[in-house]
């Protein structure tokens, strides 16, 4: 065996018997799955529970226009008078009270809720909106206009958006887009942050043993080196398939045993257009068909050259952090450089990028190494110039193999370095040692 | 005499500071060799340097008259000072582990591992993790991972450190048989004692510059004066009272030779004194001499120890 696979051999082993590893790799799935069940449990319940909204209309015009929904009832108390309703309310535990004037001139700033807790936005807004319309309606009947005219004559239209080769796509297709670029580019962030650290600790860990030296008197440093981000990345795939498949388990089995739809927990915060893809069998033909006409080679080819790029970029930044300080307090203030520029492309990726893919700042952010990982993932899915691949891509490369050598020296040096706090400027002088 | 190891004008300097100036050594084939000096004079670096760790910026390094290659990690076991193995790795593992990056075949390391385990008797330490060891216990796997792939030279620094008298007592019982099996072996310590016990060459460093090297019968031979220290029991003054005599036999001595008093031990209380005969002194005069002023009880041959040579060449180089 050679003795590259021998240290990644050891150090996959060591990770991965590692019991805070282990614990991680169970429990998070087990957690995770609880979580969304807890959530999306409460969010059900949220929705059994009917609140009564008690109802003063002095101004005998919105008799009709409170309608009971799923969630809400209208009580209308407007004989009894304001205080007496307020009363009732109160004796009842009813949810609120709206009053609207009698003048009509003060309905506009006289509605009125009165609740012991402050409504929701959401509901605020209907409220608001049922007033308004009606009041609108009244102005149109008053100027003469016909309503039922005038619902005819509404349009909606879809605009089609289609390049000048002929290929459509849509709004949807956009929201598709920016999904999966997005999920490529926060997993690849995560998965460095998580992985990277877990490199570096091992490095540490190494120097704290006082096993360097013997090791290195056996294999090259850069082999060490090679050997660990190797074997970390190994077992990070370990984890993360393990994550993806128990959690995949465990919420189908927990969604048919407790009968509760997991989907729940995330359409409070999913956008009109992804509930209409879920609630339309049309549009989800429709999503179907947009997520087959994504540029698919382009995509998985450019997720593992970027995935695996950026990882190497990134650990090899991690080793030499490692091996450059003698404990974990220590490594702070290089945390920096990493931290730095995946947040500035994570934010690029989520601004600039779902904004406008082929603005200056998302092709720039795309191309300069350290971000291009993250935010080129994000262009990906709506297809990036064949010159910006290359050039990016080649950019990627030479700044890897870069960061590899330049790793390896600090790593070289730094591993045999003990008891004090290096500086920028020491670990700049290292590199010509 | 055929060396083992050459190094040959081996310079390193880290920024602007020089951690070894043009040292060149030359290690017998089959000796134990003492490389000594004060802390930071730059042995480990030395060290560093014959295990590839870290490369010289100029000069070379021979091994058996080959420059050194990185197939040479085989050839050489090297216990550093800064010893440690995986805390959380088991015994077991680990040794198969190291010996394998060393360039054994996984069936090899196991036969020796085997080996060695029996032969110090360590063998139901196997499973066990290093955490769970003593430190002399770790200390003891960590001379079987030196050992164990066979190396045709050894480099151990300070490696009695952390032993106990007994253990040490065992290691140093095996660096022997190791060698006696045709190994060489590279000592670096500062405990001059086992120094004396053990090395038949030693190379002295100080401040980056190699200032004294070769066998130490030798440098014992360059550095001893001609310096006698005798015992005499006085019984030519015997007339005179007990102390009296000696000190007229002591006034009369230092007349003839430079005089020191001597702290031997002895059962009587005779005149004890150092006297250096200086460079065409003969011992023979010396010994006729004392005995016209009674029994000599002594006469031996001031060797400078190890110890005295070190710290002489060390002060003579500030």
């Amino acid at each position: 065996m050679s003795v590259l696979s021998l240290i990644i051999r050891r150090e996959y082993i060591a990770r991965v018997r590692n019991k805070s590893f282990l614990i991680m790799t169970f429990l998070s799935p087990i957690i995770l799955v609880g979580m969304i069940m807890l959530i999306s449990y409460l969010t059900q319940l949220n929705k059994h529970e009917k609140r009564t909204i008690v109802l003063v209309d002095e101004s005998g015009l919105f008799n009709n226009t409170f309608v009971d929904t799923d969630d809400t009832s209208y009580l209308m108390l407007t004989e009894q008078g304001l205080d007496a309703a307020k009363e009732v309310a109160k004796s009842e535990e009813y949810y609120g009270l709206i009053h609207i004037p009698s003048n009509e001139g003060n309905i506009l700033n006289g509605v009125t809720f009165y609740g012991n807790e402050t409504p929701s936005f959401s509901l605020v807004e209907r409220i608001e909106k049922q007033v308004e319309k009606k009041l609108e309606d009244l102005n149109l009947l008053s100027q003469g206009v016909d309503l039922a005219v005038l619902e005819t004559s509404k349009t909606d239209i879809n605009l089609n958006i289609e390049n000048f080769s002929g290929e459509k796509s849509s709004k949807m297709s956009n929201w598709i887009k920016a999904g999966f670029g997005g999920a490529a580019g926060y997993l690849l962030m995560m998965f460095i942050i998580i992985y990277g650290n877990m490199v570096m600790r091992s490095v540490i860990e190494e120097k704290t043993n006082r096993i360097i030296e013997v090791i290195i008197s056996s294999v090259k440093p850069f082999q060490l080196m090679m050997g660990k981000i190797l074997g970390t990345t190994l077992a990070g795939i370990t984890q993360f398939a393990i994550w993806v498949i128990l959690g995949g388990i465990l919420l189908t089995v927990a969604s048919l045993v407790f009968g509760i739809d997991p989907s729940a927990a995330s359409s409070g915060g999913m956008s009109e257009e992804a509930q209409a893809i879920a609630n339309d069998p049309d549009m989800a033909a429709q999503f179907i068909a947009e997520v087959g006409k994504l540029p698919l080679m382009q995509l998985v080819f450019g997720f593992l050259i970027y995935f695996i790029g950026g990882y190497f970029l990134y650990s090899s930044i991690y080793a030499a952090i490692g091996a450059a300080v003698d404990n974990e307090t220590d490594t702070q203030q290089f945390m920096l450089p990493i931290i730095m520029p995946l947040m500035l492309a994570i934010y690029v990726g989520f601004f600039a990028v779902i904004d406008n893919p082929h603005g200056t700042v998302a092709t720039i952010f795309s191309i300069v190494p350290l971000t291009s990982p993250i935010v080129m993932l994000m262009r990906i899915p709506f297809e990036v110039p064949v010159w910006q691949l290359v050039l990016s891509i080649s950019l990627l490369v030479a700044s890897f193999v870069f960061t590899v050598w330049f790793g390896a020296k600090i790593y070289r040096v730094g591993i045999l370095m003990y008891g004090k706090k290096p500086t920028y400027r020491e670990i700049f002088k290292w590199l010509k040692y | 005499m055929n060396s083992l190891l050459v190094t040959d004008a081996v310079s390193k300097n880290f920024g602007d500071f020089t951690a070894l100036n043009g040292v060149s050594i030359e290690v017998p084939q089959g000796s134990i060799f003492g490389l000594l000096g004060p802390n930071g004079a730059g042995k480990t670096t030395l060290i560093r340097i014959i295990n590839q760790i870290t490369m010289p910026d100029s000069g070379r390094v021979l091994l058996d008259g080959l420059p050194l290659e990185q197939h040479h990690i085989a050839d050489i076991g090297y216990m550093p000072e800064e010893r440690g193995l995986y805390k959380s790795m088991k015994v077991g593992e680990q040794v198969l582990y190291l010996a394998q990056l060393k360039g054994l075949s996984k069936q090899e390391a196991q036969k020796r591992a085997k080996y060695w385990f029996d032969k110090l008797d360590i063998g139901e330490w196997w499973g066990k993790k290093i955490q769970e060891l003593s430190k002399g216990q770790a200390q003891k796997i960590q001379f079987v991972v030196t050992v164990m792939h066979n190396p045709k030279l050894l480099i151990f620094d300070e490696p009695f450190s952390g032993f106990d008298p007994i253990n040490a007592n065992l290691i140093k019982d095996e660096i022997l048989q190791l060698r006696d099996e045709g190994a060489t072996v590279i000592f670096s310590t500062h405990r001059m004692e086992s120094v004396e016990e053990l090395c038949d060459h030693i190379a002295l460093i100080h401040k980056s510059n190699k200032v004294l090297d070769g066998e130490i019968n030798t440098i014992k031979r360059a550095y001893k004066n001609n310096t006698f220290d005798i015992g005499v029991d006085i019984d030519t003054f015997a007339s005179l009272p007990d102390g009296q005599a000696s000190v007229k036999a002591e006034t009369a001595l230092s007349q003839k030779f430079e005089c020191t008093p001597a702290n031997f031990k002895s059962l009587g209380n005779e005149l004890k004194l150092r006297i250096k005969l200086g460079a065409d002194g003969v011992p023979n005069a010396l010994l006729s001499e004392l005995q016209n002023y009674g029994q000599v009880t002594h006469f031996t041959e001031v060797i400078p120890s190890v110890n005295d040579i070190f710290i002489q060449t060390v002060n003579e180089n500030l």
